[in-house]
């Protein structure tokens, strides 16, 4: 998968990997520039040493202004729709911007300059223009089923990337693993069209993982088999896949052999790898955080049960988020949220 | 701008304005007629009656700074430089297009002109002209963008957080709002809060300056001071450019529903290209026989467009699929 392997490998949260990967590009490539709420923080207090206060909603920015200055790392004012737009008009003459998004509860506030403008600007302009933008957005619940207290409640915890794979023109990442993270990241900054990637909030400080020092890229558009097994194939996306991984881990107790696909790319989706594992495994369960109706979930299934029908042993499954807002309560998200022994109880169903 | 200030003018200039804005007249005037005669052109927005503002701006860009436009983006399109016979063929869907035949009117985009594209939802192509002028910034090129809108763009958040951007980063920007009395049906009066557009500048710390949008010298001239300023880094401004559009908001619709007959002859009393053709024979600053052969060969121009868009071949079938996504970079 690596275009460029160090041997000095070290251990790095996503947010370290993702930071390095961004300071690697943009060391390599001038055009590179980052803005977004927050992302350095204390914009224009440097005067005071308050510089770099925040470093954006997950870190991943932090340290970034302090090599690259303020021309090149951006803090913007709440203004979604104005710094999107500002990042597409960049991109359209000689940049290449990363946009963080604070949380993806927000691209209400610019979705018209995601699905009508980024996504379709290279086709309805017949060519003429590459659109080298790359959108950063935070998901997800906290899922951890606290018995009190609670995650970030129905506005700020959602996953929603259904709606953006669905735009054609957009490319849809989402990492699982500090070493996935930073190679994607490198690959999206590199690409020549726009490419939203999606990071799991709390796989940003929890999900370390080894990392190679040199610069290297994970190809977009590619699905991963991350563990083998014989009997199901678990396909998950983002910080799913390690719902799937600890599944298969219990499933592996009683003797079940599980698969895992980590899917990663959303839009262009590479059916054909999770389809081969069906092809072997004959069974297949889909495990998205995401709301059920419209979803990236039912779309996997609905393709392998339409292109691996002659290899179907059980009926596709899926396990998702209910479709209801993400609630506050932690013993009401833990159940909103898909838990390894969810999968695990749907498993024993497809084997009997 | 006085008759002093015009005598200074190079004949060059004059000659360019004038040929713009009547080509841009013969454009949509023949557009129209194709219309109605049936040529499946999908909705178009007629720009007739508001030249002088397109063409006044333009004159004071260079030819490498860029411009964001509206769904009426036809005349500034032709402002900037883009090819009319490409333009006709795109409104046709042909593949010789500008867009290939995938954009049509609501698209049409020319980047090699620093046409940044004809945009459709409103206040949208505000924010682009913004990251353009960012671009120039942060590669420190010198070019400066101008944005163009309209009076019911200017009641978007996408306008105002633009203009907030632009004004905290000092970006050249110039925003051009183009204001003829009526977002669609709505006029102006009812939608807009303020006593002037160009009053709102105030709120975000840059000049604001209203100028007759029906005289392409007083336009020029705003322009050439805003993009100097631009240019020099002081920052946006923001001028508004009173005109009217002649015809409905798209082909085919009634203005009458919405103002008056006398409304309307009133603003065509103050054409913007009558306007200037007095004002340059009256102060000896062009001939008439120079306008005619502009006039000729605009003429010419047109006819040779419209069979360049009807002899040029449809789009290839599989073009359907290609430019979905952009090629990965080597």
């Amino acid at each position: 998968m690596t275009t460029g392997v160090n041997t000095k490998m070290r251990e790095l949260t996503c947010s370290q990997a993702i930071n390095e990967a961004i300071r690697q590009e943009m060391r390599r490539d001038p055009t590179v520039i980052i803005m977004g709420e927050d992302i350095a923080g204390a914009a224009g207090r440097a005067h005071l040493g308050l510089v770099d206060a925040w470093g954006g909603s997950l870190r991943v920015t932090r340290g970034l202004i302090t090599e690259f200055g303020p021309e090149r790392v951006i803090d913007t004012p709440i203004s979604e729709m104005g710094f999107v737009g500002a990042a597409i008009g960049a991109a359209m003459t000689g940049l290449r911007p990363i946009v963080e998004i604070m949380f993806v509860d927000l691209i209400g506030c610019c979705y018209d300059q995601i699905m009508n403008q980024a996504a379709k600007m290279h086709y309805m302009m017949g060519g003429q223009i590459n659109l080298p933008i790359i959108i950063r957005i935070p998901y997800g619940t906290h899922g951890k089923c606290l018995s009190y207290g609670g995650g970030a409640a129905a506005q700020h915890s959602q996953t929603l990337y259904s709606v953006l794979a669905h735009i054609p023109g957009l490319k849809v990442v989402v990492p699982s693993t500090a070493y996935n993270a930073k190679g994607l990241t490198i690959a999206a900054i590199r690409d020549n069209g726009p490419v939203v990637m999606m990071e799991h909030k709390f796989l940003g400080f929890a999900g370390k993982g080894t990392v190679p020092e040199d610069s290297y890229t994970v190809p977009i558009g590619r699905a991963e088999v991350v563990r083998n097994g014989k009997d199901v194939t678990l396909c998950g996306i983002g910080r799913m896949t390690h719902v799937c991984i600890e599944a298969a881990e219990q499933l592996a107790i009683n003797g079940v052999s599980a698969e895992v696909v980590d899917v990663m790319t959303l839009a262009p989706l590479d059916e054909s790898t999770i389809l081969q594992s069906v092809m072997k495994t004959r069974r297949l369960v889909v495990v998205d955080e995401d709301t059920p109706t419209a979803s990236m979930a039912r779309d996997i299934a609905a393709r392998i049960a339409d292109t691996g029908f002659d290899w179907l042993d059980a009926p596709v499954k899926i396990v998702t988020a209910p479709d209801t807002p993400v609630p506050f309560a932690g013993v009401l998200e833990g159940n909103y949220t898909p838990q390894p022994a969810k999968v695990v109880a749907v498993v024993r169903g497809l084997l009997g | 701008m006085d008759s002093e200030a015009r005598k200074s003018l190079s004949r060059d200039k004059l000659l360019w304005v004038y040929c713009h804005m009547t080509l841009i007249r013969e454009f949509e005037e023949r557009l129209k007629w194709l219309v109605e005669t049936g040529v499946p052109t999908g909705p178009v927005h007629l720009y007739i009656g508001e030249e002088a503002v397109a063409v006044g701006v333009c004159a004071a860009l260079d030819p490498t700074d860029w411009i964001a436009s509206t769904h009426r983006g036809h005349g500034h399109c032709i402002a900037k430089g883009v090819d009319v016979r490409r333009m006709m063929a795109e409104l046709y869907g042909k593949a010789t297009g500008t867009n290939r035949g995938k954009g049509g009117s609501m698209h049409i985009t020319d980047v090699s002109k620093g046409m940044l594209g004809v945009n459709p939802i409103v206040g949208i192509g505000v924010t682009h002209a913004v990251g353009a002028a960012l671009s120039a910034k942060v590669r420190r090129s010198g070019q400066v963008a101008a944005a163009f809108f309209g009076d019911g763009a200017a009641s978007t958040g996408a306008v105002h957080e633009a203009m907030n951007l632009a004004a905290i980063w000092l970006l050249p920007v110039v925003f051009v709002c183009e204001n003829n009395l009526y977002a669609q049906a709505t006029p102006v009066e009812y939608a807009v809060s303020a006593k002037s557009i160009a009053d709102r500048a105030t709120a975000y710390d840059m000049p604001g300056i209203r100028v007759d949008g029906q005289d392409v010298f007083a336009v020029w001239e705003a322009a050439d001071a805003a993009v100097r300023r631009a240019r020099s880094g002081q920052g946006p401004t923001l001028i508004e450019c009173k005109t009217y559009r002649y015809y409905g908001h798209h082909q085919g619709d009634n203005p009458l529903r919405y103002r008056t007959a006398e409304e309307e002859e009133t603003a065509r009393a103050r054409d913007c290209i009558e306007r200037f053709r007095a004002q340059v024979l009256r102060e000896k600053l062009l001939d008439a026989s120079d306008l005619e052969a502009i006039d000729d060969r605009n003429r010419a121009l047109l006819e040779e467009a419209v069979k360049f868009a009807e002899s040029s071949p449809l789009p290839a079938p599989e073009e359907l699929y290609t430019n979905v996504y952009v090629s990965e970079r080597g």
